[in-house]
């Protein structure tokens, strides 16, 4: 645990992307070299790679131990987290210094101590941390609540967790993400041996082995937000690209090899329970295969359809209604059928065809597609896939016309594949790459909206006010008595210097104070982006919107002329997704 | 009637007809110590202690200023005035007001540790003590400072071996001179900032030893930047000023510091909690060493600290006051220049 709490130190207090591999390199290299330290070793990659144990312990008995631990009143606990923004954090604070105990390996702190407390009763659970607390070195303190609240990335992303191992290993860095894939799936609890089969040079019979049932790492797309005027010297000629549309569905890699099949999220869960809708097309795939798609709901037409038809495609808020669950019922699968809306074809008969150019994937995904469909309708069958199917035009502008109709067919926008790509790996960057997949989304729904409640931010943002509720009028101007309805909560979308100039106005126009969060005087408006719009019931303002940011800052707009409600509602009409 | 009240130009003794620390012009301003949210510009008179004088000639330019040793008392209207200790930076005093057998003592801004530069912290008994809270929350505990000078000095044997010059981020009245006069003086040369520069030259002239400084013109050759400590203050992050040093890592001395958000927003590599304020166990330790039964608030986390003092028992408020900044700001942005 120590030398954990020491790497986590470091990372934290690196600035530089440098500075915080050569860390890992570091805490990986001596693990290597220490069969004891691999089941520890193997934690740490779980946790940097942005593993989350179910939490051990509820925020409840850490706010029991906060305020028993420090004998301060709960008030002032409160005040403290609020200065703070972060439990783990406050906690290693306020408590006093603990007593040096023996040295409890990572592995031991996982398996031995924490993983079984859920299990315990409360005063037992309690009871045993506070003891532990108290047996804990201060320098450890942070890197052990932070086991329990389980928010360990600490500026590290998930590539440079790669490199670092790659470099440890002497493998490749492609090698290493395929290995990494899956690894930090919750619930799953790492061992000595996962390490070793990260670090080691891994037999051929062995890897293969290993890499059964493995999705391939996906690649991203990246964004694309500049006008289209700007991008043309990039694009070049339309006919270097395939053009799709972007689906508002789960991404998803679907794989067969031998008798299995496996369906992976983007987030590297393994969801193939959640869908058995799928079982009928898994069987009907080739071994050896993996296809890279979107799942959405798909509720099929009666009469005939062709593979790339995406007739009865549903908004995503039916696909959401599938989420999350575990047990699927007959019922459920007739109402909300998923479908699979196939793009890439990167495993073919076995073999790995990632570095085959775009168009040729695209070849081969549509002929084992329209094998599929073909054998199936000899069966009498219908198959829950699709072909994504192509968007043409000849010039760019063209496509930014039929970019528009996008919201109305329930789609995102446009994806621009260029034809002799491969597929890479994660997202790659450079803003005038032309070998890449590019999404072009619709620009976001926006309305002009009024800050009304203000509540202080998290980690690098903790003790500022970051985090604003926005309101928007009852009624228009001439309406007696209208008020500000809150209808969205947003974060993102301002400059660090204009964050600072916010707090300060928060803080100097604030009306009442309610724990976190403050209530404002209603000064400052802020065109308000999103990207989706529904009904909702659980909402005063009827309306619930899909990852509301700000856009601008609006500060030539007087609060009074701030968009209505009704304004918001009429987007209803056509951003219903 | 109260010897001391708030008014909108700051703390008032009607007896005594002054204000202490005001944020308005006034005909008599007690000050406690020159740093700029306490000692402001326009006032007909600024009474100090000696050694607060010449930082306030320098700050504000020709200003009459009338001076007293610790401990010498200054009788006005039969209202005795006297300095003392605040260890918080050279000068910097605690102003003890005595009338007709009631005694009040306000703070300015203060800290028990001794730090090796400041007349210590002189406990006072009073009847009733305006304090400070500046870092008025349990989660500030400072370390004892020998430690924190331990991590200064690695971190700069780290950047010494890796090639690369330590720029440590220092309120230039105070802590700056603290750190000349506590960081290991033999691991290379230490450059200042012309804004710290010129209040050493006050220290010294004050009879404080510090370690010899340089300004970072008067270094010709570029390499023993290398092995240097760069002492400048928070404002010169970021400026083209930085740019001569070539590579190297950077650090601020704050209380602030003892919350990572803090230092992660500033983009800093490394925050150091070392504060000239008093920590939370240190205002309270302060407090009950008065003896006072009435103790108001001022500038930090007023709101904490009088609604704690109340639930122990004493008979606290807050005072509205223009110094540092609101109540929870501690955990935003280290305020100006002056404070922690």
């Amino acid at each position: 645990m120590k030398a954990f709490a020491a790497l986590y130190r470091k990372l934290d207090s690196a600035t530089s992307t440098r500075a915080k591999q050569a860390a890992m390199v570091e805490f990986f290299s001596s693990a290597k070299a220490d069969p004891t330290q691999w089941a520890s070793a193997a934690w740490a990659v779980y946790f940097l790679s942005g593993g989350k144990p179910r939490q051990t312990a509820p925020s409840r008995l850490l706010w029991r131990l906060a305020v028993e631990g420090s004998g301060f009143p709960d008030w002032l606990c409160g005040e403290c987290y609020g200065a703070v923004g972060d439990l783990a954090e406050m906690l290693s604070l306020i408590l006093p210094e603990g007593a040096r105990g023996d040295e409890v390996s990572l592995d031991a702190w996982m398996r031995e101590r924490l993983l079984p407390l859920p299990s315990l009763d409360e005063e037992e659970r309690y009871a045993r941390l506070r003891r532990w607390v108290g047996e804990l070195p201060s320098g450890e303190r942070l890197a052990f609540f932070k086991l329990i609240t389980g928010e360990l990335r600490v500026g590290v992303s998930r590539l440079q967790v790669i490199k670092a191992l790659a470099e440890v290993a002497g493998v490749e860095e492609a090698r290493m993400a395929q290995r990494l894939i899956g690894y930090a799936q919750a619930r799953r609890i790492p061992t000595a041996q996962d390490f070793e089969a990260l670090i080691g040079e891994v037999l051929h019979a062995e890897a293969q082995a290993l890499d059964a049932g493995k999705p391939y790492p996906f690649y991203l797309a990246q964004s694309w937000t500049r006008p289209l005027a700007d991008m043309l010297p990039t694009l070049g000629p339309p006919s270097n690209w395939i053009v799709e549309w972007k689906f508002d569905g789960i991404r998803a890699q679907l794989l067969k090899r031998g008798e299995n099949w496996r369906l992976w999220s983007r987030g590297e869960e393994l969801i193939s329970d959640a869908y058995p809708d799928l079982e009928p097309l898994a069987r009907a795939l080739p071994s050896g295969a993996a296809i890279d798609g979107e799942l959405v709901v798909l509720v099929p037409p009666e009469g005939d359809y062709s593979a790339d038809s995406l007739d009865g495609l549903a908004i995503f808020a039916s696909l959401q209604q599938r989420l999350g669950r575990k047990v699927v019922s007959e019922k459920t699968m007739r109402e909300l059928p998923v479908a699979f809306i196939a793009y890439d074809l990167i495993e073919s008969e076995g073999r790995d065809i990632r570095r085959r150019p775009q168009h040729e994937r695209r070849a081969l995904l549509e002929a084992l597609v329209h094998r599929l469909f073909a054998e199936a309708k000899a069966r009498g069958e219908r198959l829950p896939i699709r072909i994504s199917p192509t968007v043409s035009a000849d010039t760019w502008e063209e496509f930014a016309e039929k970019r528009e109709q996008a919201r109305a067919l329930l789609r995102e926008g446009l994806m621009l594949k260029a034809r002799d790509g491969a597929y890479g790996i994660g997202r790659r960057k450079g803003d005038d790459r032309s070998d890449v997949w590019w999404k072009w989304k619709l620009d976001p729904m926006s309305v002009d909206a009024v800050v009304i409640y203000a509540e202080r931010g998290h980690g690098r943002r903790s003790g500022v006010y970051t985090d604003y509720t926005f309101g928007v009028w009852s009624g228009g101007e001439d309406a007696p008595e209208r008020e500000l309805v809150p209808f969205a909560k947003a974060y993102s979308g301002l400059t660090d210097a204009e964050i600072r100039e916010m707090d300060a106005i928060v803080r100097g126009t604030t009306i009442e104070t309610f724990g976190p969060v403050r209530s404002v005087k209603p000064t400052q408006v802020f065109e308000l982006g999103f990207e989706g719009i529904a009904p909702s019931k659980r909402h005063r303002s009827g309306v619930a919107v899909r990852f509301p940011r700000m856009l601008r800052w609006r500060r030539d707009k007087p609060v009074q002329e701030a968009d209505t409600l009704d304004a918001l509602k009429a987007l209803l009409a056509d951003g219903r997704r | 009637m109260d010897l001391i009240t708030a008014t909108e130009s700051g703390l008032y003794c009607a007896a005594g007809d002054f204000h202490i620390d005001p944020w308005r012009p006034v005909p008599r301003a007690v000050i406690t110590h020159a740093h700029s949210d306490h000692a402001r510009f326009g006032s007909g008179t600024y009474v100090c202690h000696r050694d607060t004088a010449p930082i306030l000639l320098k700050r504000l330019g020709d200003v009459t200023i009338e001076t007293a040793a610790y401990g010498e008392i200054l009788t006005r209207n039969g209202v005795e005035i006297s300095f003392h200790p605040a260890g918080h930076v050279l000068g910097s005093a605690q102003i003890r007001v005595s009338f007709k057998g009631e005694t009040w003592v306000a703070s300015g801004d203060y800290k028990l540790e001794s730090d090796g530069v400041s007349p210590a912290f002189e406990p006072l008994r009073c009847h009733a003590f305006i304090t400070e809270s500046t870092f008025g929350l349990p989660i500030y505990r400072w370390r004892p400072q020998a430690e924190v000078f331990v991590a200064i000095d690695a971190w700069r044997r780290e950047n010494i071996a890796a090639g690369r010059a330590s720029i440590l981020f220092a309120y230039a009245l105070g802590k700056a001179q603290r750190v000349l006069a506590n960081v290991d003086p033999a691991l290379g040369p230490i450059v200042c900032h012309g804004a710290v520069e010129a209040i050493n030259a006050l220290y010294r002239a004050a009879g404080i030893a510090l370690p010899p400084t340089r300004l970072a013109t008067e270094i010709a050759n570029k390499r023993d930047f290398a092995s240097a400590l760069i002492l400048a203050p928070p404002s010169a992050a970021a400026s083209p000023w930085l740019k001569r040093f070539g590579d190297y890592s950077d650090a601020l001395a704050s209380g602030w510091m003892q919350v990572r958000g803090n230092r992660r927003r500033r983009g800093l590599d490394r925050g150091f909690a070392l504060s000239d304020h008093a920590d939370w166990p240190g205002l309270l330790a302060a407090i009950k060493a008065t003896g006072a039964e009435r103790i108001l608030v001022t500038h930090g986390y007023t709101e904490a600290l009088t609604r704690f003092l109340r639930e122990q028992g004493f008979d606290a408020r807050a005072l509205h006051t223009a110094y540092g900044d609101d109540e929870d700001t501690g955990g935003a942005e280290a305020p100006a220049e002056g404070e922690a």
